[in-house]
């Protein structure tokens, strides 16, 4: 079989994949690799540890949730990368910040007794630490249509005014249980609680990302290819429909 | 003593009942007993005089435990366990209510009962426990447990509670740091793999969650047990010379056989591990009557436990029903099976007991299957599971979300050829109450008894 030629090469970026990808996130690395490969083009995936450097050309980046324990594995080095991150995400680079990193991109993050950890500040979030867990299956309402996952954070997110949410809560908790919030998207810069992972049945969240991170690689606009995504659909359908239609049973 | 021999009486007559409806080994019965009698189960435990052992960890629970209780009756040990998987302390005092005299006291030597991590330590805040065999901590329900490491803690905090000795494994940091937290006088004695074979670590230990660079193993001693594979299901338990036992010692000089080959019925190396494990308790707690050729004739004579490898034959073909529940164990379990493909259904349900984030199946490889193929994806995220594949590039040849209509598609569809079915808890218990309706299987539950 003769492989087309690739209509171009993507350097997607997954932050930390050993210290922050505790609830699946590779999942999401291996959905945006795939995805652009059925695509036809040519990922190139670069995995950042703590020490490293980051690559020169930066088209797409990633990141997870860990546990106390691995925030504070990365947390020298974030400090370190974070002004290239700032810039990064400033210029338009598409960014996919699940939990943790989510909450580490924000502006700041208090534990429960009142310290304050500063983040990054790409999004105008700031994050509570709270002794009871948010846990449970999710669905969302958002511009790129329903998107399913499961929460599971302790942390409870207040968005600064202005601050656009990623999507509203159809049902599960959200950023904090009470505003109906879940999580926050600046530009091209995405974070949410959702993991799941949070791509594989949302493709069209999956395909907006690959979409800005190609027009940043090639400088030409996204071209698809017609991709059978029934399994996603109907995972994802099925999901929406045994949360929304009824109470879940438990 | 008149409530815990009313709290005998209810429990006795709730089990009935419940098997009468057909749900043997529920914990039903035990939650009937202890409402009743609040401090049954230390009631029942109090003439148990040689042991009260607690094997905890996150994947080889059952496995292990059914290999040591062999162990210890080969013996001559009259033992208390729990063999129904229902690891929790309703589940444990169900179990037992089949054998319990009116008088609520145990006639058994031993008690020893599988719990998982959380239920352990409510145990030993009710039971004191004499010993813990304390197996390996990897991701697993985390949206019940949050935090490995506070999985890890919870099993650090069970060890600090234990009277007499622990058995830990020499090759997982998140077990081997318990030692630090043992009341004073408690023994450790250790068990894992020989070096000869800790390149094979990686396939049964989770790696991306683990931080090694401020651990040192101990050395391991003579009373410790190291296990050297010699095939897929034969192996010999060797020992550590005289002078090891202690982190950062002296080098424990030369380790040597004194246990096999034993060649067990369950095939793969964590079945092997899960059998070094309990020979190393079971040496711990029989001391100088412990006895090596019996130890490996009741090895080699225990039966994969439900649902671990169990082999059902259906009209003359066999059919394998294997658990998954966790990375760890699915990656173990892939590489166990994997190795000779055979028709092949996956079922995943999302129910408490399976764990409601079905998220882990992202961290598993599916590689294996892909020259085979999966036949069929079933449970309540069949179509997650589906997807899964989709993305390792392994073809599905069928969906079916119904597990009864999907097994007997499933079965239909490949008549002559051995087949293989992964799957949950929950879809494991109904794939298998369905198959022993069918073919005449003992009843879940009633296995162990012996």
């Amino acid at each position: 079989m003769n492989e087309p030629a690739s209509k171009g090469s993507v350097t997607l970026v997954h932050l930390y994949p050993r210290e922050m990808s505790i609830y699946g996130d590779l999942g999401n690395t291996r959905c945006l690799a795939t995805r652009l490969r059925r695509h036809g083009y040519t990922p190139n995936v670069v995995e950042h540890h703590p020490g490293g450097d980051l690559p020169a050309q930066v088209h797409l980046v990633v990141g997870g949730g860990g546990q106390d324990s691995g925030q504070a594995r990365v947390e020298a080095d974030l400090a370190r990368i974070g002004a290239q991150l700032v810039h990064a995400a400033a210029d338009g680079v598409p960014m996919l910040m699940i939990c943790g990193m989510y909450q580490l991109f924000g502006n700041a993050f208090i534990t429960a007794d009142g310290t304050r950890l500063p983040g990054l500040g790409i999004l105008d979030v700031t994050t509570q630490g709270n002794p009871t867990r948010m846990i449970g299956p999710v669905v969302l309402d958002t511009a790129y249509g329903p998107v399913v996952g499961y929460e599971n954070h302790s942390g409870a997110t207040t968005l600064g005014p202005g601050q656009e949410p990623f999507g509203r809560v159809l049902a599960g908790h959200g950023n904090n249980g009470g505003d109906g919030t879940e999580g926050a998207r600046t530009g091209n810069v995405i974070g949410s609680y959702l993991h799941g992972p949070i791509l594989p049945a949302n493709p069209s969240l999956a395909d907006a990302l690959i979409a800005y991170a190609v027009e940043r690689a090639t400088g030409r606009a996204f071209e698809p290819e017609p991709l059978d995504d029934s399994l996603a659909d109907e995972a994802r359908g099925r999901q929406v429909r045994r949360l929304t239609s009824t109470r879940p049973g438990r | 003593m008149l409530r815990t021999t009313a709290a005998v009486i209810a429990g006795k007559t709730a089990r009935l009942a419940a098997r009468v409806k057909g749900g043997g080994g529920s914990a039903f019965p035990g939650l009937v007993a202890e409402r009743i009698d609040p401090r049954f189960l230390e009631h029942a435990l109090a003439t148990v005089r040689d042991g009260i052992v607690v094997v905890s960890g996150t994947n080889g629970k059952t496995t292990t435990t059914k290999m040591l209780v062999a162990i210890l009756r080969a013996h001559g040990r009259r033992v208390l366990t729990n063999p129904t998987g229902s690891n929790f302390t309703r589940g444990v005092i169900s179990s037992m209510l089949k054998d319990l005299p009116l008088s609520g006291k145990a006639t058994a030597d031993l008690a020893v009962l599988e719990l998982d991590e959380a239920h352990a330590l409510k145990f030993a805040e009710v039971v004191t426990p004499t010993h813990a065999l304390l197996l390996n901590v990897a991701r697993d329900q985390l949206d019940r447990f949050a935090e490995i490491d506070h999985t890890a803690d919870l099993l650090a905090r069970l060890a600090a509670q234990v009277s007499a000795g622990v058995v830990l494994n020499l090759d997982d940091p998140f077990i081997a740091r318990a030692q630090a937290r043992l009341r004073p006088g408690v023994r450790t004695r250790w068990f894992g793999v020989d070096s000869s074979i800790a390149h094979r670590l990686p396939e049964v230990l989770e790696q991306d969650v683990r931080f090694a660079e401020d651990w040192q193993p101990p050395i391991p001693g003579s009373d410790d047990g190291l296990l050297a594979p010699l095939d897929e299901r034969s192996f010999t338990i060797l020992r550590g010379g005289e002078a090891g036992g202690e982190a950062g010692g002296e080098a424990g000089g030369e380790a040597t056989a004194y246990i096999g080959p034993v060649t067990l019925t369950q095939r793969g190396l964590a079945a092997m591990i899960n059998a070094t494990a309990a020979t190393t308790m079971a040496r711990e707690l029989l001391g100088p009557a412990f006895d090596p050729a019996t130890t490996v004739r009741a090895l080699q004579a225990v039966s994969p436990p439900f649902g671990r490898g169990e082999v059902i034959d259906i009209d003359g073909r066999p059919v394998e029903l294997v658990l998954v529940k966790n990375p760890a164990g699915f990656t173990v379990a892939l590489g166990t099976y994997g190795s000779t493909p055979v028709a092949t259904m996956i079922a995943i349900n999302d129910n408490d007991a399976d764990g409601r984030d079905v998220s882990w199946l992202y961290d598993v490889s599916f590689a294996s299957l892909r020259e085979r193929g999966v036949a069929m994806t079933s449970g309540v995220r069949a179509y997650d599971m589906a997807l899964r594949l989709d993305y390792d590039d392994v073809a599905v040849a069928a969906v079916e979300p119904e597990l009864i209509l999907a097994l007997d598609a499933f079965l239909a569809a490949h008549p002559d050829e051995p087949a293989r079915i992964f799957c949950t808890y929950t879809a494991m218990m109904a794939l298998r109450r369905t198959l022993a309706e069918r073919h005449d299987l003992p009843e879940f539950g009633e296995e162990g008894a012996a």
